[in-house]
């Protein structure tokens, strides 16, 4: 085993590099991502090492990033782009759900489009609006398109390679509070495959159910919940579409109580289909209501009351408290 | 290469030379007073020193971000300084200097970056909009009131602002497009202050960005964005040209952002010194100060007290700042919906009731 402490941000950077080296199709773009290395510098020096053709800072056009991306990868490249925010995706988003996710289908699979659009997300560093936001639930609810998001440095390493790899359409979500979070990595061999979710920490009394940038509240929530004697097993969904429902399944039949954490908004979030999901396949093992915990029904607030937005530790064992009431 | 390489450019208009001396143009006259002039100044210096402890600010802590208009004040305030009150303005994020121009207390500026509000002024109380964080929105926005002007058949005109990085947005070319073929009375005001964080603006246009107007059948025009006179000449005219009928106009103000792009931004990873030294010469501020001084129209006297209204100011936004609170909790449930939202106001309860239980000592 070859391991080695790497940040998220690091560890995606030695990620894209190791595509560059090993794939001469691989083509890098977005705002900033050349010289400056991104505003979260995950594509620092890429541009230096690999040129300004394979590594191109794009104009400030999002609907062109993604619009390009397509028809490089019709010519045979492999596009991985960057959307420099969360909340400046849109602009791409009709390029993304009309055509991207659609012309394998469209041309009955004569077309492939790998392409892999990254997204910081998330909230949880102070930002001002439109730089904190969840959107992956818009994403998962369009067919042809995969939906991902890595919790740790490991997994941000190999799931990007592995998105870049595929030959299917990616979105993938970065969850940017935890770009400075260090964990080792083993680059010689992948942890899981893509779409594979993780038992994170096993237990018994419930599961929690999250991904990416609230995984780690989940852990924490698990140690805290340990104290009192409450013993609870904390899923890493890793992949949001496809969902390994299966993952999910096994450990509610296991602790018959249910709480999905993310901090998209509740309300038609990805925890309504897992919920969903769960009452249908796994209803006679259920001991509790599932629960939900998330964004709300508003736009994301202001910096200055993110954390009463965020779905933090005291929310997320509140919902514990409730499902074990049961 | 360089855009400017590939065209041939008539010269930029021009009404005072980095050194203060005024310039005749033969299409923008600017019949100006000492008073206006000093006016002018006094609008330039209270906007840069606001401005810097914005900057000062945010290293403290107390504010999260800001997005300093350093190096940009003659775009913008000679350019507000062109409307008329009712008028309509949408800026991006930097238009500090037009707010200023518009009568929004600077205090009022700061709270989004603070993080306490997303826009903390009424944009009909002084006709201009709220800051808009994504870029290109705005300009189709622009396009729209301008519609509305039209069909009200009111003579007011509508002030667009938008940035070199933001003219490669599609929404921007919507814009351009809406405003031509309803003949709106709109002036889009581009400050190409030559760079979109990091890129240049070279990686966004081979061609400058006024010519682009060209395409959509209405007059373009480059103004030296560091001289206020031609900036306040030159919108004036696009101003009055839509008020009259004759539809949009796309002005093009080449200026440059002294600053990082923000606070957050180290601009020594992209872009050499010399750049900067170089317009550091063209300064806006420091060339009306020498026609000023040269035409006998400001002593020392004068500068003295700009500089100490500045300092009040200063010390105005520092205490305001620091005494600007917190949202409560049920902020970010409030005005959603203008009819209200069941959910919301379910979720607003629930959460209440919830942070209500850790006061109780549960
Ligand atoms: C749609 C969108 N994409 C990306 C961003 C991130 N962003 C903020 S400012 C900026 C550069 C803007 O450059 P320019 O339009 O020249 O304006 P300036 O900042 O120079 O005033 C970028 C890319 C954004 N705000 N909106
Ligand atoms: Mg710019």
């Amino acid at each position: 085993m070859v391991s080695q402490e790497m940040t998220l941000a690091g560890a995606l950077n030695a990620s894209l590099r190791r595509a560059l080296e090993d794939d001469p199709k691989v083509r890098i773009s977005g705002e900033d991502v050349g010289r400056l290395g991104g505003v979260f510098r995950v594509t620092d020096g890429l541009q230096k090492d690999f040129g300004e053709t394979r590594v191109s800072d794009s104009p400030l056009a999002e609907s062109g990033i993604v619009g390009t991306a397509i028809g490089l990868a019709l010519r045979g490249y492999r596009p991985v782009v960057e959307i420099q925010f969360d909340g400046f995706v849109f602009p791409a988003f009709n390029q993304i759900v009309t055509q991207l996710a659609k012309m394998h289908a469209r041309s009955l699979g004569k077309v492939r489009l790998p392409v892999v659009v990254r997204i910081p997300y998330g909230g949880g560093i102070g930002a001002i609006e439109h730089h904190s936001e969840s959107p992956e639930a818009y994403f998962m609810h369009t067919a042809g398109l995969k939906v991902v998001s890595p919790a740790t440095a490991e997994d941000g390493y190999w799931m990007l390679r592995q998105a870049i790899q595929s030959d299917d359409p990616v979105i993938f979500f970065e969850p940017k509070r935890r770009y400075w979070d260090k964990a080792p990595v083993d680059t010689s061999v992948a942890p899981a495959p893509l779409h594979k979710a993780r038992v994170v920490r096993p237990g018994t009394d419930a599961t929690l159910v999250t991904y990416g940038p609230t995984v780690r509240v989940g852990l924490e929530a698990a140690a805290a919940a340990a104290e009192d004697g409450t013993s609870l097993e904390v899923v890493d969904l890793r992949s949001l579409s496809p969902l390994d429902f299966g993952t999910v399944r096994a450990s509610v039949e296991k602790t018959g109580r249910l709480v999905v954490v993310h901090e998209a908004p509740v309300f038609v979030g990805p925890g309504a289909e897992i919920a969903a999901r769960v009452q249908e396949q796994c209803f006679y093992h259920l001991e509790a209501p599932v629960l939900r915990v998330g964004g709300f029904h508003a736009p994301y607030p202001p910096s200055r009351l993110e954390d009463d937005y965020l779905p933090g530790l005291d929310r997320v064992l509140d919902s514990v408290d409730q499902v074990l009431a049961y | 290469m360089g855009a400017k390489d590939l065209v041939d450019e008539p010269e930029l208009v021009q009404l005072l030379s980095p050194e203060g001396r005024r310039i005749d143009h033969p299409r923008y006259s600017l019949d100006i007073g000492p008073d206006a002039l000093r006016g002018l100044y006094r609008d330039m210096v209270l906007t840069r020193r606001f401005d810097a402890e914005a900057v000062t600010l945010q290293r403290q802590g107390e504010l999260g971000l800001w997005a300093s208009l350093l190096g940009q004040e003659a775009a913008q305030i000679g350019s507000g300084r062109a409307t008329r009150p009712d008028d309509y303005v949408f800026p991006c994020y930097r238009e500090h200097g037009v707010a200023w121009t518009r009568g929004v207390d600077p205090l009022k500026l700061l709270g989004m970056f603070r993080g306490v509000n997303h826009g903390g002024w009424d944009p009909n109380e002084n006709n201009f909009h709220l800051y808009t964080i994504v870029i290109g929105p705005p300009l189709l926005h622009a396009a729209g009131y301008a519609m509305g002007v039209l069909a009200d058949g009111a003579d007011t005109a509508v002030l667009s602002y938008f940035g070199d990085g933001a003219s490669s947005q599609g929404d921007v070319a919507e814009a351009f497009t809406f405003a031509s073929v309803h003949n709106a009375p709109v002036v889009f005001f581009c400050q190409n202050n030559q760079w979109a964080i990091s890129t240049p603006t070279e990686r966004q246009t081979r061609v400058p960005i006024h010519r682009r107007a060209a395409g959509w059948g209405f007059p373009g025009v480059r103004v030296d964005g560091n001289d206020v006179l031609a900036c306040l000449a030159v919108t004036r005219d696009a101003l009055e040209r839509a008020r009259s009928g004759q539809g949009p106009m796309l002005i093009e103000a080449l200026t440059y952002r002294m600053g990082a792009h923000a606070t957050s931004d180290d601009p020594t990873r992209y872009r050499e010194d010399a750049e900067r030294r170089e317009w550091e010469a063209k300064d806006p501020i420091l060339r009306l100060e020498r026609h000023l001084t040269q035409e006998g129209h400001a002593d020392d006297a004068f500068y003295a007290e700009v500089a100490e209204e500045g300092e009040r100011l200063a010390r105005r936004i520092r205490e305001g700042v620091r005494a600007m609170p917190d949202p409560d909790s049920a902020a970010m449930f409030r005005h959603v919906y203008a009819d209200g939202h069941e959910l919301v106001e379910e979720e607003q309860k629930r959460f209440a009731d919830y942070q209500a239980s850790f006061e109780e000592g549960n």
